[in-house]
Order: structure tokens, then C-alpha cells, then sequence
């Protein structure tokens, strides 16, 4: 006999809401000071299950920081992490409006996302190991990269570091220790370990932080990295970026579990789910982290809820998947809006310096921009010479390589 | 100098890099405590402590990115991967991270790693103990790819491999770790008495790049790496015709003057792999042996490999290229 049916067919998730139709988030499950903030030195795993299920916050939406969490920032520091994150912002919109012209070939914003990278690196220590993917580009302001390096990257002129190599976003900063950001997503999750590992045989005050999307956290070096972290206890920082959006994928086909942090309990590695809009709830979590880290207790998980209010890249139309309006009905805001309207709040600032502010930023960027196009862009060149197909592939070039590259001399336009 | 077989001269290696570079770790499935299920890091944990030579979960992926990790921070990992035929979920992390982190960052980021690993058939491994994967790696720029055949060279390309700023995957015949192996499965010798078992205790290195003349003759070229080399040495007995065997031992880069020189002079060319035929190794050598040297070649050039199939378990015998099959591609090709 046939077993009975229990379904009809396969059940596949969707996303809670569709283009035309109103988005309507649910708010958030905590207020700031609803969650205590246990010692990260004796803290373990199990302590840590309230703070994986529930949202670590410390800023309201007037513009108060209260609870356990708040870290206590001085107003130059909060400045700092605001015009970086500016800064962040109105860099992205002139790639953007740079991409539409084809001076780049394709270009991802941080919009919506910019405290992520921006507070997490600030409360680092300038030893630490920064192991992006492209949604963190906001570190690198934090480590003091020139902006028309940045760019020379994007363009891929002559200047650019990695030599016309890697599409646009796709940084790399070893003076920052921000290191190389590779397309295949995922792969630093786990290499982040390893970096750590090195770390920790040398002795070496360092940590190595690292992000992964909750798309991306479904391949399989997400789980090699909670797996080793937890046997090895090297001092690294391990976020999920929960921007809801992998590319057109709802975060509820990249996990079953409701907060992607609870899922490193198993792995017995102390969990925090923070909302990712709050600047100061994000660099106090990082803290904790490092805090940990430093002192021998291993690694920390990070689940950073969020929201990709832009498009995933210059090739991408969201209108097509998701409400048009989405991003307004997140129930965490906007991240400048919130740490500006904090710093307001606490008489600190005011909207003619945000201006201001703004101003400056814009005309830096668009200074930077100017001298990076004086190098060569993707429109018009010049680009790095054909020869560095050939170069730094291996340490010297072999002959078989050697023997194309001639052929290849004979044919370049160079 | 010493006798070692294969086992002992892998174990040497790591013992004299671990002593003269406190940089080089090495780490893989049941190589630590145990010194790896075929013994090749016996006792070396013991002596240079859990810290430089350790186990790890089961895990290849993560076992490769770790040491992409830790080659970027500085340091000079050795992983292993227990049996080759599992490498494929390290398979992203090698081909996209480890071998092109050096180009992609411009040169600021880089991996001098190696992962060396237990590769081909001969010991009744079934369709995944016993493949020989190493045309899945030479396809792969920024990597180098190393297949060792004898104790001698098995050290020094192991030392070669390590000490290089690139990237290395060495394979290692196991069917061969404590023997040569002629293609008669009944017959089992060990390497006493093999001139390739003398073995310096002290660091050495064969060269990367640079191949091996295993026999020198005048009238057809034999071109292998791997157990192979000793199967091809026996069918060159077995038939009596005076050839050069060249024993490849570096496929990337490989050494181009010692197969167009051997050619030049034989104007004949066998070329003897265990792994599948189609998008072998072999059939690179083939095309750049008839780029360089097609007017110098008397016949075709032959391949003898396994076939296009799953590798077997109770049939390896006649999977694997026997001398029987070797010898009548040399004189196949001795005929024209």
C-alpha cells in the first residue's frame, strides 16, 4: 500500500513580500538595554543563547544610546564613524553615476549596510586582519586608504594596484592589512581561520575579522570555518551579514533556522545577533569580540541584521523581486540617519554641519575622481600594460608562460 | 645516505623543514598523533611538537582554506590530503584562492603552500582510493604540479615544493611507498638495494621543473611520472628496445629541453600515464611534443593510459597500463 500523502509537493519558501505588493516588517523583537552584556572572558556558548535569538541594540529611533551595550563613545568618535560612513555613501553614488557612463564596468554599493564594515573595523585594533567581501569597502577609510587609490582599482587604469585584474570592488590593501577580495563567495569565511591560526602560533596580538552574506553562508566554508574556529579557538570574528537579499534569493532559502547567529550554539561558539544599522550596538559587539579574541577565548559569532537597501550590483534590478519600497519599511532605519540623528540628540551636532559635511566629502570625492581619471579608465584607457596577464601569476615566470607571453607581444596593441 | 622507501623519505623532508623553519607547519586528517594512515609524519609531532604538526577535522575544504589563511599571514603550511581522490572539496579553494591570490592582489598577497597527497592505483583502492587526478590541477594557472616516483626524488621535490614561494600540490604514488612497483601485482619487492632508495638524511632538493632520465637508449622516448615510471621501465626490458625514460616528475612547469632533446635523438614517443586518457596530461605532452618536434618524429606518437572510466576495484589489473600494453606501444611505433 502506498504511504499516504502528507503534502502535495515540494514546499519551497518565498519572500515575505513581492513587487506590488506593501511591505510590512514586523518591528524588532528588543528594545536597547533589553539584553545584558555578559563578561566576554568567562562567557561561553551557552550563556550566549539569548543574545543569538534576540537583537542587541543600543540606539532607539529618537536618537538615545542606553543599555549595557552602549560603548560609551567619545562625540570625536562618533564624528569620525559618521563621515566615514558618509563618506562611503556619496563615494558609492559617483561609481554608480560613473559606472553609467562606462568608466567602470560594474560596481556594488554599500547603501544601507555602511556601519557594517565602518564600526566593526573602528573598534579593531590597527593589528587586526580585515578579510571583506565586497560589501565592506568601508574599512578601508577606517585604515586611512586614499580614496583616488580606490578608485584607480574601480576604473582600472594604470594605477590600479592589482592591475586591471579583478573587477571593480574587488580590493586589495595590504598596507591595511585589508586583504583581497574574491568573487567566489564564502572562501574567506574559512581562509579568515587560517589567518587567525597564523596569528595565534606566533603569538601575536591580532585577530582577524571576516564577513559572509546569509546567501553565501549556506556554501560550505561558512560550516568549515564554525567547525574549525571551534576546535582550534583562533581569534577571529566570524559576521553574517543578514541583508535579507542574496542577489534575488530571500534570506529564507539560505537558512531554515529563524536567526542565522543561534546556528553557531552547535558549534559551541559564543553567538550575538545585532542590529546592523545601530553604529553603536555594532562596534560594541566587535569590541566584545576582540575583547574575547584577545585573551585566548577563540571565536565570536556575529549575525548582523540588516538590509540591502541598493540593487546587489550595477547589473541587478530589485524591482523585479521585491517591492519597490522595501527598504523604507526596514524596521531599523537608515544607519546615518540614525548615528547623525544621535549625535543631534546629543547636542553634539546639527543639520548645517551634516551639510556641510556632506559638501566636503562630495568635493573630495569628486577631486579624487578627477586626478584617478588622469591615470586612464575603462572608457578611454590607458590600462595596465597586456604584460601583466603574465606577471605575478607564479613568483618567476616559467618558460611555458614566457613562450606565450612573446606570442602574446606580437599581437598586443600595447 | 640511507635506504628509505617512499613513506620514510616524506617523513624525512617534513622533519628537516620543520627543524630548519619554524614557519613550516604541517597538519591534515590523522597526521598528527597517529603520523598519517600511511605513516608518512610518524613520529614528527612527538618531536616538533602538536603546535607545528597536528590533526584536523575531516575536512578538506577547510583543511585547504586554513592553509590559505595561514600562507597569506606569513607562514609556510605543508597540508595533507589523506587519499587525492578526495581533494575535490578543496577543489575552489585551490584552483580560485590559493593559485590566484598572488596575481589577483597584485603581487601583495601570496601562498607559499604545499599540499601533498596519496595518488593512483595499485593497492586494490576501488573507484576512490586509487585515481590520479593530477590533469585536474595542471589546467590551473598559478599552481605547480609535482608527481614523485622514487624515495630520492619524493624528498627532494617535497623540500623543492615547500621552500617555494608558489604554490605546490605534490602526488605521491602510493602503490609505490614502500616499494617500486613493475605491473606484476605478485610480485612485491621492496627498495632494498634500489639506487633511487639512497636517500641523504640531510636536506636536499630535486629541482622543480627538471626531469629525471630513469633510462638512457637511443631509439624511442618513453615519457611518465608516478608508479608508471617503473611499470615502463619493466615493459622496456620485457621488449628489448633501447629507450630513454623520461621520469617527468614536475608536470607544471615541465622540462621541455630533456623531452625535445630525447626526441631529437629517437624520433619516437610512448607516453605512459594511469590516469584516464581523455584531457590527460598526456595528451598536453602529445600535442607540444609534435609542436617541437614533428620533423623529427619516424611514427605517431602513442598513449598508453587507464581508460575513460571509473577506476575499478577486483579489475584494476587491467585498468592500470600494463607492460604488456607498453611494450607493444614501443614497438607499435618501433613498426613505422
Amino acid at each position: 500500500m502506498a504511504a499516504k500523502k502528507k503534502q502535495k509537493s515540494l514546499q519551497i519558501p518565498t519572500a515575505p513580500f513581492r513587487p506590488g505588493e506593501e511591505a510590512n516588517f514586523d518591528p524588532f523583537i528588543n528594545e536597547p538595554g533589553d539584553l545584558p552584556r555578559p563578561d566576554p572572558i568567562t562567557c561561553i556558548a551557552a550563556d550566549t543563547t539569548d543574545l543569538a535569538n534576540g537583537l542587541v541594540r543600543v540606539l532607539d529611533f529618537k536618537g538615545n544610546a542606553s543599555g549595557p551595550w552602549d560603548p560609551q563613545l567619545t562625540p570625536d568618535e562618533l564624528r569620525q564613524g559618521l563621515e566615514h560612513m558618509v563618506r562611503m555613501r556619496i563615494f558609492d553614488e559617483r561609481m554608480m553615476k560613473m559606472q553609467r557612463t562606462g568608466k567602470l564596468s560594474f560596481y556594488m554599493r554599500s547603501l544601507g549596510e555602511e556601519a557594517v564594515a565602518i564600526a566593526q573595523t573602528m573598534a579593531l585594533e590597527t593589528q587586526d586582519w580585515i578579510f571583506p567581501t565586497y560589501r565592506q569597502p568601508g574599512a578601508q577609510f577606517v585604515r586611512g586608504r586614499d580614496m583616488v587609490s580606490m578608485i584607480n582599482h574601480c576604473i582600472g587604469n594604470v594605477e590600479d594596484n592589482v592591475k586591471g585584474r579583478q573587477m571593480p570592488v574587488h580590493y586589495t590593501y595590504k598596507e591595511g592589512r585589508y586583504i583581497s577580495v574574491s568573487s567566489p563567495v564564502g572562501t574567506q569565511f574559512s581562509q579568515a581561520v587560517g589567518v587567525a591560526m597564523a596569528s595565534q602560533y606566533k603569538g601575536l596580538d591580532e585577530c582577524c575579522i571576516t564577513w559572509i552574506g546569509d546567501g553565501s553562508s549556506a556554501e560550505g566554508d561558512y560550516h568549515y570555518a564554525l567547525n574549525f574556529a571551534s576546535v582550534f579557538k583562533p581569534p577571529v570574528i566570524l559576521n553574517i551579514v543578514n541583508n535579507q537579499w542574496a542577489i534575488s534569493t530571500h534570506r529564507n532559502l539560505a537558512s531554515g533556522s529563524p536567526t542565522f547567529a543561534a546556528r553557531g550554539l552547535a558549534y559551541n561558539v559564543p553567538c550575538i545577533r545585532v542590529d546592523g544599522n545601530d553604529f553603536l550596538a555594532l562596534y560594541s559587539v566587535t569590541k566584545w569580540a576582540r575583547e574575547r579574541a584577545a585573551a585566548g577565548e577563540g571565536a565570536t559569532h556575529i549575525e548582523v541584521l540588516t538590509y540591502r537597501t541598493g540593487a546587489h550590483s550595477s547589473s541587478d534590478d530589485p524591482s523585479r523581486y521585491r517591492p519597490r519600497d522595501e527598504a523604507e519599511s526596514w524596521p531599523g532605519g537608515d544607519p546615518v540617519d540614525r548615528l547623525t540623528g544621535h549625535l543631534i540628540a546629543i547636542g553634539e551636532w546639527s543639520d548645517e554641519q551634516q551639510t556641510e559635511m556632506e559638501e566636503r566629502i562630495d568635493g573630495e570625492v569628486m577631486a579624487a575622481y578627477k586626478e584617478a581619471v588622469t591615470h586612464g579608465d575603462l572608457a578611454n584607457g590607458p590600462y595596465p600594460s597586456a604584460d601583466t596577464i603574465f606577471t605575478e601569476v607564479y613568483e618567476t615566470v616559467p618558460w611555458h608562460l614566457q613562450e606565450q607571453w612573446d606570442e602574446m607581444k606580437r599581437w598586443s596593441s600595447d | 645516505m640511507v635506504e628509505m622507501n617512499i613513506v620514510e623519505a616524506v617523513n624525512s623532508a617534513l622533519d628537516n623543514m620543520l627543524e630548519r623553519d619554524e614557519n613550516v607547519l604541517f597538519f591534515g586528517e590523522d597526521a598528527g598523533y597517529f603520523g598519517g594512515v600511511f605513516r608518512t609524519s610518524d613520529g614528527l609531532q612527538e618531536k616538533h611538537g602538536s603546535h607545528r604538526v597536528f590533526d584536523t577535522p575531516l575536512s578538506e575544504g577547510g583543511i585547504a582554506a586554513i592553509a590559505f589563511g595561514m600562507g597569506i599571514n606569513g607562514l609556510r603550511p605543508v597540508a595533507e590530503i589523506q587519499f587525492a581522490d578526495y581533494i575535490f572539496p578543496a577543489y575552489d579553494q585551490i584552483v580560485n584562492e590559493i593559485a590566484k591570490v598572488r596575481h589577483r592582489s597584485g603581487g601583495e598577497f601570496w601562498c607559499p603552500i604545499t599540499i601533498r597527497t596519496p595518488a593512483g592505483g595499485g593497492i586494490r583502492g576501488g573507484h576512490h582510493h586509487s585515481q590520479s587526478p593530477e590533469s585536474q590541477f595542471t589546467h590551473t594557472s598559478g599552481l605547480k604540479v609535482v608527481y614523485s616516483s622514487t624515495p630520492y626524488n619524493s624528498k627532494g621535490l617535497l623540500i623543492a615544493a615547500i621552500e617555494s614561494n608558489d604554490p605546490v600540490i605534490v602526488f605521491e604514488p602510493k602503490r609505490c611507498y614502500r616499494g617500486p612497483f613493475y605491473g606484476d601485482p605478485h610480485n612485491v619487492p621492496t627498495w632494498k638495494d634500489h639506487p633511487e632508495a639512497e636517500v641523504p638524511e640531510a636536506h636536499y632538493t630535486v629541482p622543480l621543473g627538471e626531469a629525471r632520465l630513469a633510462m638512457e637508449g637511443n631509439d624511442c622516448t618513453v615519457i611518465s611520472w608516478g608508479a608508471m615510471v617503473h611499470v615502463a621501465e619493466q615493459a622496456i626490458n620485457d621488449c628489448g628496445i633501447s629507450c630513454d625514460l623520461i621520469d617527468l616528475q614536475t608536470l607544471v612547469p615541465w622540462d621541455r629541453d630533456a623531452i625535445v632533446n630525447s626526441i631529437e635523438k629517437t624520433g619516437r614517443c610512448v607516453i605512459v600515464h594511469e590516469a584516464p586518457k581523455t584531457s590527460g596530461f598526456g595528451a598536453e605532452m602529445a600535442a607540444s611534443v609534435q609542436e617541437r618536434c614533428f620533423y623529427h618524429l619516424e611514427a605517431p606518437i602513442e598513449r598508453v593510459t587507464g581508460w575513460d572510466t571509473p577506476f575499478p576495484h577486483t579489475t584494476e589489473w587491467d585498468y592500470m597500463p600494463s607492460p604488456a600494453r607498453i611494450a607493444d606501444a614501443i614497438k607499435k611505433v618501433m613498426e613505422e
